[in-house]
């Protein structure tokens, strides 16, 4: 009989580019816009670029993180999420465009609570359409991937449809409030006032989102769900109802997306929702589906990217996402931060 | 009945009333410019020999394989193209036609197994997002590059001349006509259309009964099940991808030959995506006679119906939102409810539903 081996464990530090791995993601955002300030040569360019970049990418984050959260929680995929994208639009503007008075004076307390209640009104709207949704459409479709795309896609078609009876088949033109207009320069650059105030309400949003499912109870759960829903079910917590209230939630965050990707093209249409949603699977996809922080950096890097291309070459802009997204898949097929389900 | 059967690969309809509709489509459509003589009717006829390859090709797809993709449209435009282009700068003549449309299928071949090979390794539910990114993608592409592709305007081009109204025959014979159908190069074209798509549909009916197709059905009941037998699920699913998107392509180059023109509205809209999505569902996924009933179903009814709405929202003028909800141009609305509805309650479409639920 042989001794035993040696006890011998091993504690050496972990190489650097396996403690690197983890925050690799996070990485590129920086390492984007370092290749963009060497791309284009004008500093105030880049800069006006960068802002609009963030912007963009915090609109996208805005309208896409809802749709990942339900994918993780449930596994339902929602083609239809584009459709609140739209509701939201739709309600915030026709709620703007009757507080014509608020949004024309020049004083930022009244624009501020004009669009305050175009954003509610609107997160509203979405939030029961939302709801409605679910119930009527997602729901009989749980587990089944192949109906829930056509399904869901059937009720964007319907969604949008009833927009065009409400609303007319005619864009819409909207003006945005009268102190969020022009721009303000800084260090030689032009950076609009409101792709600021997208930015700072795209971090409020995910500094919030991440405050709720890392700090609270409810978020507790709903990321246990996302690992291994069966075993939060086992100990006692409905499962359907947090789904649920995602669900709510998430299309309240599209209708906000919508709102202020309404105001921020100024111009919105029935079909706007689904044309984003080109963007938004393109995130969720390089994020890893069902993951925020993934989803958050990935809408930073569409937005920094296309931003990017369409100020040095306009036509590769929408290409150069896809390059990104066939990039990001070849390093990590499940996307950057994937989501690892308990079997 | 033996080479009835061996022509349609084993498949039987199964079911009188299908096979009664099925023949009836057959002898309208083979029979088409001399039953129904009229510019309008023609052009149906070959719009929906069009249409039923074209939604077979998909139907191989998503009845088949259970993979959903956004990009068939894309596939669709690629073998269009390919003939517009071909016609375009080659000069007219019937080698560019197959020229163009050989390279078209070939090009969407290559192209559906790229997308294939990155989005059907991880996930199958990849597919759908990435094919409706990738098929927005190449849409806008190809409204901007307009030196190559003629923009929104599209393209048109002429046939080779044996295809077009000029080109007479038969002047001898039966005096340049046949039971009052003037006997010109048009008549040939939708033969061209209709042969083109009958011997594409009987090459598809024959790969889906093929022992490629039943594993493909195998894969879509249980993928797990079936890689645990030891088929490679990747490359049965990616293969069906590029085969379908062959097909569409060549079923695309046959549009482009009736229309004699391409453009991004006609071959690659997403609303075009939306009709044959409608198509497969209501004739029944997974039958290939689904997609020959639904296709034929579809263009009817798109052509015709449309009035019949207009006139209902004629009806109830005065009302409120009911004329706007029964206007032709909400024909859309109906559809989606239309699709939602038999999603739900009649899954294997009209077909599933002929054969009695065997």
């Amino acid at each position: 009989m042989t001794a035993a081996p040696k006890h011998a464990p091993k504690m050496a530090e972990l190489s650097l580019a396996q403690r690197l791995g983890p925050w690799m993601p996070l990485l590129l955002v920086p390492v984007l816009v370092a290749l963009g300030a060497l791309a284009i040569p004008e500093t105030s360019s880049w800069l006006t670029l960068t802002v609009s970049g963030l912007a963009m990418g915090m609109m996208i984050f805005i309208m896409a993180s809802g749709l990942t959260l339900v994918f993780g929680l449930m596994d339902v995929i929602n083609f239809g999420h584009g459709a609140f994208v739209s509701i939201g639009a739709f309600v915030g503007v026709s709620v703007l465009l009757m507080l014509g008075q608020m949004t024309g004076a020049p004083s930022l307390g009244l624009n501020l609570i004009a669009l305050m209640l175009a954003v509610i009104g609107a997160m509203a709207a979405t939030g029961l359409v939302g709801w409605a949704f679910e119930k009527v459409i997602v729901m009989p479709v749980y587990g089944h991937h192949l109906k829930q795309i056509l399904v869901t896609m059937g009720g964007l078609i319907v969604v949008e449809q009833l927009i065009v009876v409400l609303w007319g088949p005619e864009e819409i033109y909207i003006a945005r409030p009268e102190s969020l207009k022009g721009a303000i320069t800084f260090a030689g650059a032009a950076l609009e006032k409101y792709r600021l105030v997208a930015v700072v309400v795209g971090l409020i949003v995910f500094v919030a989102m991440r405050f709720v499912l890392r700090r609270t109870k409810i978020g507790l759960i709903v990321r246990a769900g996302v690992q291994n829903g069966e075993m939060v079910q086992a100990l006692g917590y409905r499962l359907r109802r947090v789904f649920v209230g995602v669900f709510i939630a998430g299309s309240a965050l599209a209708g906000l997306g919508g709102v202020m990707w309404g105001l921020y093209q100024e111009v919105i249409t029935a079909q706007m929702g689904n044309q984003a949603m080109i963007l938004i699977f393109i995130v969720v996809i390089i994020g890893g589906l069902g993951s925020v922080e993934g989803c958050f950096i990935g809408a930073l890097l569409v937005g920094l990217m296309q931003n990017y291309v369409a100020f040095l070459e306009p036509k590769a802009a929408l290409i150069s996402n896809i390059a990104l997204m066939v990039a990001i898949l070849m390093w990590r097929p499940m996307g950057m931060i994937p989501v690892v389900k308990a079997k | 009945m033996t080479m009835l059967r061996s022509i349609l690969s084993g498949d039987m309809p199964r079911s009188t009333v299908l096979a009664i509709l099925l023949a009836a489509i057959l002898v309208c459509l083979a029979l088409a410019p001399f039953l129904f003589p009229g510019v309008r009717t023609v052009d149906t006829a070959a719009r929906i020999c069009v249409f039923i390859v074209l939604v077979a090709s998909y139907d191989l797809l998503l009845g088949y394989g259970g993979i959903v993709s956004f990009a068939h449209t894309m596939f669709f435009g690629i073998g269009a193209y390919g003939v517009a282009l071909a016609l375009s700068h080659m000069g007219r003549g019937f080698t560019p036609i197959f020229l163009g449309a050989g390279a078209g299928a070939l090009v969407a071949a290559a192209l559906a197994l790229l997308i294939g090979l990155f989005s059907l390794r991880v996930r199958a539910i990849f597919f759908a997002m990435i094919t409706l990114a990738v098929a927005s993608a190449v849409a806008v592409l190809v409204s901007q590059l307009s030196g190559l592709t003629g923009g929104e305007d599209g393209l048109t081009f002429k046939l080779p001349r044996e295809l077009g109204p000029a080109f007479k025959f038969g002047k001898e014979a039966f005096d340049g006509k046949l039971f009052g159908v003037r006997l010109n190069g048009k008549l040939l074209a939708y033969y061209f259309v209709f042969i083109g798509a009958l011997v594409l549909f009987l090459l598809l009916l024959r790969v889906v009964n093929s022992p490629f197709g039943r594993v493909l059905q195998a894969i879509r009941e249980n993928d797990f099940r079936a890689e645990a037998i030891g088929y490679r699920v990747v490359y049965y699913r990616v293969a069906a991808t590029c085969l379908s998107a062959a097909a569409a392509a060549l079923a695309g180059s046959l549009y482009a030959v009736w229309l004699r023109y391409v453009g991004p509205e006609t071959t690659l809209s997403m609303e075009l995506m939306i009709d044959i999505l409608l198509m497969v569902v209501i004739g029944g996924m997974g039958t290939m006679y689904g997609a020959a009933i639904g296709a034929t179903l579809f263009v009817l009814a798109q052509n015709y119906l449309q009035n019949l709405m207009g006139a209902a929202s004629g009806l109830v003028e005065g009302l409120p939102v009911l004329p706007e909800l029964l206007s032709a141009d909400r024909w859309l609305l109906w559809l989606g409810v239309l699709f939602i509805l038999s999603v739900y309650f009649f899954p294997t479409g009209i077909v599933g539903r002929l054969r009695g639920g065997k």
